[in-house]
């Protein structure tokens, strides 16, 4: 069961505007290196899987999503919310989504926003079957266990 | 010249999913908990993102070729196997447990926090391990 002292906000226009972000620097890698911006695939790669010529751009990617998260922490801290502290929640939770997203080729953005955006038959089914999982995971955990 | 662009992607990339709220965990289960205090801000990510990147999408496709890189990498494949639903359903499930999706997992990495240590090790761990099972069946 959660233990949520205040529920988040209803925030349509920040979550906006962070979507576009998000779209605008998944169109700048399209534009400029001809890749999908997939965080789980641009990571696998770097775990192995990827040819040695094809590992710096996934490096350069994924060191700027933590300058960038250096940066929130520092100019706005209140971006990091609270997390789960089970750590069954945290380290089942973490194995899943590891496995599953390299399993299925993908995660929020690789299918969630550039797959879907390319009308792609295998994202828009890894999409709606990741959502009901996760919405039906809720249900069950915080409502007919919590 | 194409590390720098994919830098300066990551930086944005994160911002935007600070500013979306996507680094919130408990606003991500809130999202996911339609049955209680249901909050659909996150659908909002998804439909700004979506509403850039799609006409971006369409232009590159037009265009066939990338500005920096000789050609636009994109996924071929089209069928729908159980490796992609089983492992889109396991990451749904690791996505309601948890609140942490790749991304705001990485960028949340930098705050230290424990359970973002915690889900963050697992989480390069199952992919790791995925990486280990398919190198055995290769072999």
């Amino acid at each position: 069961m959660l233990d949520i002292a205040s529920p988040p906000e209803f925030t349509p226009l920040a979550s906006t505007l962070g979507g576009m972000m998000i779209g605008a620097a998944a169109a700048l890698l399209l534009a400029f290196n001809g890749r999908i911006a997939g965080i789980s695939g641009i990571v696998g790669g770097l775990l192995g899987g990827a040819p040695r010529s094809d590992r710096s751009w996934r490096a350069m990617f994924v060191a700027g999503l933590l300058g960038g998260g250096l940066l929130l922490g520092w100019w706005w801290p209140a971006a990091f919310g609270p997390a789960p502290d089970a750590w069954l929640r945290l380290v089942a939770g973490g194995l899943c989504v590891g496995l599953g997203t390299r399993l299925g080729s993908g995660c929020t953005s690789g299918h969630g926003v550039c797959g879907i955006s390319r009308l792609s038959p295998r994202s828009l089914a890894a999409t709606a079957t990741f959502m009901a999982c996760g919405f039906l995971t809720v249900f069950v955990v915080d409502h007919l266990l919590g | 010249m194409l590390r720098l662009v994919a830098f300066l992607s990551g930086v944005i990339f994160a911002l935007g999913l600070g500013l979306g709220g996507m680094t919130q965990p408990h606003k991500v289960i809130a999202f996911l908990d339609l049955a209680g205090r249901w909050d659909p801000s996150l659908a909002f990510v998804m439909a700004g993102a979506i509403a850039v990147y799609l006409p971006a999408y369409r232009l590159m496709k037009r265009r066939g070729r990338p500005l920096l890189a000789p050609t636009l990498e994109l996924p071929t494949r089209t069928e729908l196997d159980a490796p992609l639903l089983a492992g889109a359903a396991l990451f749904g499930i690791g996505w309601g447990l948890s609140g942490f999706c790749p991304g705001p997992a990485l960028v949340s990495l930098t705050t230290l926090a424990v359970p973002a240590l915690v889900f963050g090790a697992a989480m390069l761990a199952g992919m790791g391990l995925h990486t280990l099972v398919q190198r055995r069946g290769a072999r």
